[in-house]
């Protein structure tokens, strides 16, 4: 038995669906990653799988209990982080600790070796307000919370959106703690880069899911030519390679621009054809592909 | 036991929300108090501190006695002799609120009435009406003190029981606590469970094992206690600063409180359940539940006056019941067995809002 199975999962609100016909299995232990865009549908099936809403079509197991049925078991055994901070501003970060601890009828103590390495970092704040921490602080109380009843599934809906790089790669690094230790994680992120991350990721759009597979299979099953390309006049560049003879997409891609190429494509007519234009300093080298390459390609299928 | 604790650790966050919000807090514990003084004092509909000027063409006994009677009397002041020029210039002056005009003849046409002879009038009256108010009771008041003369022959008694110097706070006493109470109870509870929807917290609440109505109960407690100290404060003002008797046993009133209590709780998990936001809620409580309940509880408007479109309303109404039982017990004292009526229906009306809001409260987001 997977710790969740999602069958022809479906949702909708009004006249928008939500999710489309989602299917797919996360393993016991696994840690597992839905990377999208905002509007992918990625809280809807969070509130999903934590039995907030019912389904309009399909079904979903969590730990083999079903979402509509037995949602009383669910509501047990799973900690649920939802994507806006949802504890106690008002209440210390103390108080809010001791509350959860309460609401899952456990103690602190009880389960404190498993937050220890979460909790600890923001244990000299214990009596501060939980409204004036910062943004990483906040995560990690909330997944402090999280945890106190030690459930069997984690369920974060973005933990690191609007937090600093180094406290997100923290909050992965616990994260990686908590999977040694058996829980299962599904987590989902709007950040590409966070991707590689996970054990396995569900690459989804308009609630759809586009692929699942490791982040490396993702890389790995890239099959295009792709290069970077730069010049003084970004602008003008990206206007100019999309008619480029072999140029079969051409996108920013940081400070440079990622082009999807087929086999009409050579480098040297592409600078000659660029120059021209008028960009100078055109510079053409292949690229590796990412996550995000991947994503970009998917979507314009 | 273990769900005992869990129980009481709600209560204790419910109560530290609360302490942590000063200023609300404060509010809530004021809003009795300064609603008392201010219905007690600056809004009051009573005789008070009438100045009284008197024109009297001749200062015979009789007129003296009268003006005599006039001064003694401690709603009155009697501010002195004026001429009929003068009557006009006083009232403008806001120096007299009244003034009293005695016939030249007073005298013989009082002796005249004496034996029973039709005369015309030997005393006037005038008014400042500016204050509808002010000017009726107290020219009914003045009449009364003015013509309890043993010369006169009066075709009538009129007695005033239970409130006869017609103290305005007799009256709304009663109307302020059925006020006050769903203010706190059914707005502030309403509002604090609807901020839980509002600010995420409930999502988090909702993925747990504890049935969600088990919190709101818990939400309930602090704003119940909170209630009682209302009541407490209320019943203390009215006693030693207003002056209002409790005939009927502080005990009954607080019985009688308990339970509208109880009822404004259940009227806000019903706002609760209903509202998503808590603007909302605040909108759903003071227009439809405040505004309506001012209007029709008989609390500022005779009820008997009400179109008769409108006269059903005031039945479900539930601070028409309690005003109406409290009143009898607080000021015609009467017996707990008097308002037996009043009492089933807010207790069926109690049932009926907890009922109602427990069938459509949802542990779900939709």
């Amino acid at each position: 038995m997977a710790a969740i199975e999602v069958h022809n999962l479906c949702k909708r609100y009004g006249k928008v669906t939500a999710l489309d016909h989602l299917s797919f299995t996360v393993e016991k232990g696994e840690l597992f990653g839905l990377i999208g865009p905002d509007g992918a549908g990625k809280t809807t099936l969070f509130r999903l799988l934590a039995t907030l809403l019912n389904p309009d079509e399909g079904s979903a197991t969590v730990e083999g209990f079903d979402i509509v049925g037995d949602y009383r078991e669910i509501r047990e055994i799973v900690g649920y982080m939802p994507g806006r901070f949802s504890l106690y501003q008002d209440l210390s970060v103390e108080e809010n600790l001791d509350f959860f601890a309460a609401l899952f009828g456990t103690r602190v103590a009880d389960a404190y070796e498993l937050i220890e390495p979460v909790y600890k970092q923001i244990e000299p704040f214990k009596t501060r307000r939980a409204g004036k921490l910062s943004g990483g602080m906040k995560q990690k109380l909330a997944l402090s919370c999280a945890l106190i009843h030690r459930p069997k599934v984690l369920f974060l809906d973005e933990p690191t959106t609007g937090v600093d790089a180094v406290s997100r790669s923290e909050f992965w690094d616990m994260l990686s703690d908590l999977k040694q230790r058996g829980i299962t994680i599904l987590v989902s992120t709007p950040y590409m880069d966070e991707a590689s991350r996970c054990d396995r990721v569900a690459l989804c759009n308009e609630g759809r899911i586009l692929t699942i597979d490791t982040p490396c299979h993702i890389v790995e099953n890239f099959d295009k030519r792709l290069y970077a390309v730069s010049g003084d006049n970004m602008f003008t560049l990206l206007n100019v390679s999309r008619a480029v003879s072999g140029v079969v997409e051409c996108y920013p891609f940081g400070s440079a621009h990622h082009i999807v190429a087929d086999a009409a494509f050579n480098e040297n007519e592409f600078i000659a054809q660029a120059t021209l234009a008028g960009v100078r300093n055109v510079d053409v080298y292949p690229a590796e592909p990412t996550i995000e390459d991947v994503f970009i390609n998917l979507m314009k299928q | 036991m273990k769900k005992q604790h869990n129980f009481l650790s709600f209560v204790k966050k419910e109560t530290l929300h609360i302490l942590r919000d000063v200023r609300t807090m404060m509010i809530v514990l004021l809003i009795p108090v300064v609603l008392m003084i201010l219905f007690g004092f600056a809004i009051s509909t009573e005789v008070n501190n009438l100045n009284i000027a008197v024109v009297a063409p001749t200062r015979t006994d009789g007129v003296r006695q009268s003006i005599e009677r006039l001064a003694n009397n401690p709603y009155f002041t009697f501010v002195g002799y004026i001429n009929d020029e003068q009557i006009d210039p006083m009232l403008r002056s806001a120096k007299a609120d009244a003034v009293v005009v005695f016939d030249s003849d007073y005298e013989r046409l009082m002796a005249m009435r004496a034996e029973g002879m039709d005369t015309k009038p030997v005393m006037q009256f005038i008014f400042d009406a500016s204050n509808t108010n002010v000017a009726s009771a107290g020219a009914a008041y003045l009449q009364n003190v003015m013509t309890t003369d043993h010369s006169s022959q009066q075709l009538f008694e009129m007695h005033l029981l239970y409130n006869p110097q017609m103290k305005s706070a007799y009256n709304f006493v009663p109307g302020i606590m059925g006020l006050i109470f769903i203010l706190i109870c059914a707005m502030m509870t309403s509002v604090s469970i609807v901020r839980e929807k509002e600010m995420g917290t409930m999502e988090v609440l909702l993925v747990s094992p504890v049935r969600p109505i088990k919190i709101i109960l818990a939400k309930m407690i602090p704003y119940f206690v909170i209630s009682c100290i209302n009541l407490t404060t209320i019943l203390l003002i009215a006693r030693y600063i207003l002056d209002v008797p409790m005939s009927g046993g502080v005990g009954s009133i607080i019985f009688l409180s308990l339970l509208y209590l109880l009822l404004a709780l259940a009227l806000g998990l019903l706002v609760s359940v209903i509202s998503s936001s808590q603007v909302m809620a605040l909108l759903l409580s003071a227009m439809v539940m405040m505004l309506p309940m001012m209007m029709l509880s008989g609390m500022v408007f005779p009820l008997e006056n009400l179109p008769k479109v409108l006269s059903p309303l005031p039945y479900i109404v539930p601070a028409r019941w309690y005003i109406e039982a409290i009143r009898k017990v607080m000021i015609m004292g009467l017996p707990l067995t008097a308002v037996l009526k009043e009492i089933s229906i807010l207790c069926l009306m109690t049932v009926v809002l907890l009922g109602v809001s427990l069938k459509k409260f949802n542990d779900k987001l939709e």
